[in-house]
């Protein structure tokens, strides 16, 4: 034993050998104090608010109006008298419209109105209805031929036949419209950064702009009538379009992009060939969603004579015939569905593209194809090989049997051009079996029922809507309304630099700045206060549900559809009830907009909670959370990143409503934009009105985005 | 350390043209990549360049020769710098500096459509996640190359059945990728590679995503084909018994680094690091070393023993050694080289069985 | 095997059975005659339809006699006021077939631009006012005289108008100086909008039912009256000139002589059509008649204006002549 003590062993140079993977820079958390620098701010507000009460808040009457806003009237004036002898307005924009007007009539003498000197369609509604079954069975398969046979006979039905096909028309034209502009658009972003940081603001900003705000301007471009319809629509339809291209070029997985660079393929190849084919579900998804947007354009659409089913649900709106309302409601919905269910088939099917000759030529081609398939020329049919046991059809094969089922079609379509009972829809007098469904009996039954209803809960929902006016809205409203113009302005950009830092804080400003340039400072605060309480009650719901939907299958199940039912609902549809149960206030406008925006935050909400890992769930169980534990403690903070989408989402959508809800009583911008549409001396004030929406839409959507990056994670 | 490090270009192939040159070869990724290579921040690790300007060392200054028929492998950690080295070669990434020339002809000066043409016809890749093209059917994935060069449809469909054939897909030519297993595809995967009739492949990790069964199943494979159709084959993999299986040569890397390159023997047997011998020690080394590493010199009497083959390996020596009382000879051709008795074998794979 | 072929019979007896069907549909097709009147082609007819109820009468009426007599091919725009005007200025409307003054709209369309013509009174007379539903002018006499506005002000609030007494206003497109009359009238009001006829009328008839107070701008001619007699509130009487300045106007809504315009280039036009606008006259009885088929009886446009012509073949025939 010796005394001498030994040097103690060095320790080992862990940070050396202890892995031989790269080990990641150490995060180091900051604390952020947001709740302390929120109450700062709110207290701030609160003391400005008491001494300067209804100082300063830049209000401004119902008819009057600032130099600005006289200076676009003056713009307004310039273009109705020089605009037809003008390069750009009589020039380009007038060939656009021409072109589309061209078009537009084109189609409605072939389908929907009389082909003078017919008195009748080129083609009459057989012949479309079969036209249509055809191409649904073509694209789609059984299920949403039988859907297409079903709405289309509706049209017929309810007596809206001819609205019903414009409505189609406008849709189609739009869409394709935006097919050949957005599709290339969206190859271009997916193959050069360079364009998608152009493009990718403008579409921000397309889609951040109620359609309310572009509606005067594009009428004074266009004239009123089925162009301007067009463009608007084409406007609101082609930001997804374009976007959807986009994720889904991108999406192509960069393996076997390489894989394929690595045969030595051209760029033109590698589009064709490998991106295109890849993407191609993906862009049907984005023709979908194309669709629903310039069907919920159709009312809108409306305001400015735009042909179609919107004109109906307005002018029953009119004259508070909510039963009328309905019918035309209820046809653009199931158009709506219509479209919707056939182009999902259709993507699912181009998905497996000629996978199983049984999948392409189900329905009656199903019939066809145990008797056939073998008589089938040798080019029309191919083993499918090892473990599928049928033979399939080629491609070839495929659209040999669907030329087969065209020529029933065209006999269907010669005969409805040859008698009169097969070109204009029967009614009731010719059929009278009719009476029993027809729009009229309809009409009929849902007023009785709704006059009922109403009568038996005004009383209660006129009290619950005062009640929450006079102790939630009203009081909001004061804060927001009734404090000076630049206390407010500082509490905004001190908002925006708490929740998202200064890149929000740069745009706070120059969205305020424009909103002061526009003169309706006072009115864009209270469509804030609308839309702050509309979203806070849009983000309850959607949470409440969203977690039961994404907690349980069976939830999901019954709730799903109803959701997507109400997604497809034009939005005016929402103001039918809600003004028949709440009358005229900015309370039926905050609820037509929480029942338009509950259903996409409801669904981001419900896949951010299933999309939590089922491990960590699994581990949480198996520590013992109860169920609210579960919820509270993992699963919503987990899926944080899909609540706060949910409420960017949720917000932009109640902005656009709570704007539509000036027409029932929502006052403020909303109003002033349509006013400034249905009055001359006001037409500056409604297009500033438009300007301030975007400008509120485009800095509320920044201060959400930047909020949810920081706090997302 | 060994020479081979710094970029000098080890010639194990005496005569010819090698099937591929590769020299000082540079990758630095980040935008300014070609500004930094020439200041003296190139010489900073990887972690320090990283820290300092944002930019990461893929590769740094690797030099080799392929020889035409060789199986080449390139192995590391995953992070090393493997598929960025594999992509250099046909400028799936553009390399930073350096020069690779595919039998004598420079890639990294070639015009843009020579370089389709290189692709097309002379090299050809097989990747880890396959690449399949799943709106095509098998035949039609196999075919691919070809009608991308712009062969007509009955002949390249005859060639890619061929292909299918040869790879053991025969039945399975209608089927689409996805009802295929992951074997099955990487097979479809080969077959395309196949396809083409190139004179060099590279197989990126072809197998890590498989199971181990159908890895060896594929391993196989790729022995039996190259020895039937004899290609020059660039192998990259992070498996060290993978590499020790496939590889004529291997080459050795570590944060971009050549650490090593050698046969499989001169791998383990003489480890040119820590790294390395990290790697290989749990190496069957019996299953590797041939008797040259575990021979002694001959001393005195080499004795009468059997002769073996200096290239022999330990384990298909061991036998005989072990069966034969006293010393076996150890040649290289005629030539006597060392002895080796059973002390020697046993030392070999003991040690294996305690490591 | 012979399941398909089942299916095969099936789809051809299906074929055939519609085949059959259109076979024995009622008769062929033939080109609609055209120009009835026997004069020049009609043609296009494009009447602005504007968002009250009464308007679409007039123009049904118009347009149902146009179609029927003149074979003209009648459209009917959605439009507001404002934006008829502009569309006969660019000629994408041919028609106002129920004009309510704006001298703005004819300083600047008739008079300078000279774009737009006036075709003559409808013989409708137009009055705009305050009104109360018939309960509160039982129970309150007084509240008809607009000077017992402000003692009435605290029944008229609601969660809309703070401490203010509520007016309800109509549709934005709507002729109003309501908030300028408010201000000038020192009432304590606040002028709260509803946003269409439509939501007049609900409210209105809510007011009636569950006998809560309700004060807001309505018109005549308005077939709503011939439900609920609303009471109109008198403000001071109008005056010529006194509704000259908007932000000081303090009198009543002038009474309309309600007229019809049609575009320059339509009327240079030569239509058939152009006669019969012209000539149309006739009484706020009759429009609230067609109005009330509209609106309550939920006849479409088309068929009330086909009974009110059916009924009443003088009147038609006057125009026509
Ligand atoms: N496009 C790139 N940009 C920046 N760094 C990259 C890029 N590609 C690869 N790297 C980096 O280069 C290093 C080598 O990557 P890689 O060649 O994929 O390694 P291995 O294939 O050996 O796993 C890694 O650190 C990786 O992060
Ligand atoms: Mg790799």
């Amino acid at each position: 034993m010796s005394t001498a003590t030994a040097p103690p062993p060095a320790p080992p140079d862990r940070t050396a050998s202890a892995s031989k993977e790269e080990q990641p820079y150490v995060e180091l958390g900051k604390k952020r104090h947001t709740g302390a620098k929120l109450a700062g701010i709110g207290i701030f507000w609160l003391v400005m608010w008491l001494v300067f009460h209804n100082q300063m808040t830049r209000a401004l009457g119902l008819q009057d109006t600032t130099p600005f806003h006289e200076w676009l009237n003056g713009i307004r004036d310039w273009v109705q008298l020089h605009g037809p002898d003008n390069w750009f307005f009589g020039g380009v924009l007038g060939f656009i419209g021409d072109f589309f007007n061209a078009v537009f009539e084109f189609l409605q003498k072939l389908v929907s109105i009389p082909a003078f000197p017919r008195p009748v369609p080129e083609i009459g509604w057989l012949g479309v209805v079969a036209l249509a079954t055809w191409v649904g069975w073509a694209v789609a398969g059984l299920r949403s031929t039988i859907l297409v046979v079903v709405t289309m006979l509706l049209f017929g039905v309810f007596g809206l036949w001819q609205d019903s096909i414009d409505l189609l028309l406008v849709t189609i034209i739009a869409v394709v419209f935006c097919f050949v502009v957005g599709l290339p658009t969206g190859i271009l972003m997916a193959r050069s950064r360079a364009t998608s940081a152009v493009v990718t603001p403008v579409l921000d900003i397309m889609q951040t702009m109620p359609p309310f705000a572009y509606l005067a301007p594009v009428a004074l471009g266009f004239g009123i009538g089925p162009t301007t319809a067009i463009v608007l629509t084409c406007i609101y339809a082609l930001p997804p379009m374009i976007r959807i291209t986009e994720h889904g070029i991108r999406g192509v997985p960069d393996t076997t992009i390489e894989a394929a660079r690595s045969l030595g393929l051209t760029r033109g190849q590698m589009l064709r060939q490998v991106q295109l084919p890849m993407a191609r579900r993906t862009i049907v998804v984005g023709i979908n969603q194309s669709m629903m947007a310039a069907l919920s354009m159709a009312t809108i659409a409306a305001l400015v004579n735009g042909p179609g089913l919107g004109k109906d649900v307005n002018a029953a709106l009119q004259i508070q015939n909510i039963g009328a309302a309905s019918v035309a409601g209820i046809l653009i919905v199931l158009t709506a569905i219509m479209l919707d269910r056939t182009t999902t088939a259709a993507s699912e099917r181009s998905e497996s593209m000629g996978r199983s000759g049984v999948a392409s030529v189900s329905g009656p081609g199903v019939m066809l194809a145990g008797v056939v398939l073998e008589r089938l020329p040798r080019w029309a049919t191919e083993e499918a090989g090892k473990g599928v046991r049928q033979p399939r059809l080629t491609s070839a094969g495929r659209w040999l049997v669907r030329g087969l089922w065209l020529i029933p079609t065209l006999v269907l379509v010669y005969f409805s051009r040859q008698q009169l009972i097969l070109a204009q829809f029967p009614t009731r007098d010719d059929w009278p079996f009719l009476k029993y469904i027809d729009g009229k009996t309809v009409t009929k039954l849902v007023n009785d029922f709704s006059n009922w209803f109403i009568d038996k809960v005004d009383t209660f929902t006129l009290a619950l809507k005062n009640d929450l006016t006079n102790w939630l809205i009203n009081p909001l409203q004061n804060l927001l309304a009734e404090s000076p113009w630049w206390t407010m302005a500082l509490v905004l950009l001190a908002f925006a630099y708490v929740l998202g830092g200064w890149r929000p804080v740069v745009t706070t400003l120059v969205c305020e700045a424009i909103i002061f340039g526009t003169g309706l400072w006072n009115d864009t605060m209270i469509t804030l206060t609308m839309t702050i309480f509309a979203t806070v009650l849009v983000m309850l719901t959607a949470v409440v549900l969203g977690v039961a939907m994404g907690r349980n299958r069976r939830a999901d199940t019954a709730i799903r559809p109803i959701l997507d039912a109400f997604q497809t609902i034009p939005p005016f549809v929402y103001l039918i009830p809600a003004l028949a149960l709440f009358g005229a206030s900015r309370f039926t406008a905050i609820i037509a907009a929480v029942a338009y925006a509950v259903p996409i935050a409801t669904k981001l909400v419900a896949d951010g909670i299933r999309g939590v890992s089922p491990t960590t769930v699994e581990a949480a169980r198996a520590n013992g959370s109860t169920k609210w534990q579960m919820i509270t403690k993992v699963q919503l903070p987990m899926s944080r990143n899909a609540l706060v989408l949910a409420t960017n989402q949720g917000l932009l959508y109640v902005l656009s409503m709570v704007v539509i809800g000036g027409l029932v009583g929502g006052g403020s911008l909303g109003y002033i934009v349509v006013s400034g549409f249905s009055q001359d001396q006001l037409f500056g004030k409604g297009l500033a009105a438009g300007i301030a929406i975007t400008a509120l839409g485009v800095m509320l959507d920044r201060i959400a985005r930047y909020a949810a990056e920081r706090y997302g994670r | 350390m060994t020479a081979t490090q710094s970029g000098a270009v080890e010639k194990t192939t005496s005569e010819g043209t090698p099937a591929l040159h590769v020299e000082g070869l540079w990758k630095i990724f980040g935008p300014k990549g070609d500004k930094i290579i020439n200041t003296p921040d190139a010489q900073l690790s990887r972690k320090d360049l990283q820290a300092k300007t944002g930019h990461v060392v893929g590769i740094r200054d690797v030099g080799f020769d392929v020889a035409p028929g060789e199986v080449f492998v390139v192995m590391g950690l995953s992070g090393s710098g493997k598929s960025t080295l594999v992509r250099l070669l046909t400028r799936l990434i553009e390399p930073t500096a350096g020069t690779v020339e595919l039998y004598g002809e420079d890639i990294t000066a070639m015009s843009d459509s020579a370089l389709l043409d290189t692709r097309r016809k002379k090299v050809s890749m097989v990747f880890q996640h396959f690449g399949l093209l799943p709106h095509r059917k098998v035949v039609d994935n196999v075919a691919f190359g070809l009608e991308v060069r712009g062969e007509k449809k009955g002949e390249r469909r005859n060639r890619a059945q061929e292909m299918v054939d040869l790879v053991g897909l025969s039945g399975y030519e209608n089927n689409y990728p996805d009802q295929l297993s992951g074997g099955m595809q990487q097979r479809v995967g080969l077959a395309r590679a196949l396809a083409a009739n190139p004179d060099v492949m590279m197989f990126d990790e072809p197998f890590s995503a498989l199971d181990p069964l159908i890895r060896r199943d594929m391993q196989n494979e790729v022995i039996r084909l190259h020895e039937e159709v004899g290609k020059t084959m660039v192998f990259i993999t992070h498996d060290l018994a993978e590499a020790l299986k496939l590889g004529d040569r291997i080459l050795i890397m570590r944060d971009g680094e050549i650490v090593q390159i050698g046969t499989p023997d001169e791998v383990v047997g003489a480890p040119a690091d820590e790294y390395v011998r990290d790697f290989t020690s749990d190496v069957p080394k019996s299953h590797v070393l041939t008797l040259k590493w575990v021979m002694r010199a001959p001393d005195g009497d080499p004795g009468d023993g059997p002769v073996l083959q200096s290239n022999q390996i330990v384990r298909d020596a061991a036998r005989i050694v072990l069966d034969h009382d006293g010393p076996c000879r150890v040649a290289d051709g005629d030539k006597l080289v060392g002895v080796v008795d059973d002390m020697d074998i046993l030392r070999v794979v003991v040690a294996e069985d305690e490591g | 095997m012979a399941r398909g072929t089942s299916r095969l019979q099936l789809a051809c007896v299906a074929v055939a059975v519609a085949l059959g069907l259109t076979a024995c549909g009622s008769g062929g097709i033939k080109d609609n005659p055209s120009g009835a009147s026997g004069g020049k082609d009609c043609g296009d007819l494009r009447i602005a339809v504007n968002p009250w109820t009464g308007y679409v009468s007039n123009a049904h009426v118009i347009g149902y006699v146009a179609k029927t007599k003149l074979g003209c091919n009648v459209t009917y725009p959605d439009v507001k006021e404002e934006v008829g005007w502009a569309g006969m200025a660019s000629g994408s409307i041919d028609t106002i077939v129920e004009n309510w003054g704006h001298p703005d709209l004819v300083k600047k369309y008739i008079d300078e631009q000279k774009s737009v013509e006036d075709a003559g009174p409808t013989g409708g007379k137009g009055i705009i006012g305050w009104y109360v539903p018939p309960w509160m002018a039982e129970k309150y006499p007084d509240i008809t005289d607009w000077k017992s506005l402000n003692k009435y002000a605290s029944l008229f609030k609601t969660s809309e108008s703070g401490d203010k007494g509520q007016l309800l206003d109509g549709d934005p497109s709507y002729v109003t100086n309501d908030e300028a009359l408010v201000k000038n009238l020192k009432l304590n009001y606040k002028v709260v909008v509803g946003g269409s006829e439509a939501s007049l009328i609900q409210s209105f008839k809510s007011a009636e039912k569950n006998k809560t107070p309700l004060l807001a701008y309505f018109y005549e001619p308005q077939w709503f009256f011939s439900e609920m007699k609303l009471v109109h509130v008198n403000l001071p009487k109008y005056t010529d000139g006194c509704d000259a300045d908007p932000a000081k106007v303090n009198c009543d809504y002038p009474e309309y002589n309600l007229n019809k315009l049609i575009a320059k280039k339509f009327a240079d036009s030569g239509s058939p059509a152009v006669d019969l606008i012209k000539k149309f006259s006739w009484t706020n009885d009759d429009q609230n008649i067609v109005s009330t088929y509209i609106a309550k009886d939920g006849m479409s446009p088309d068929d009330a204006a086909k009974k009110w012509v059916d009924a009443n073949p003088d009147k038609v025939k006057a125009w026509l002549g």
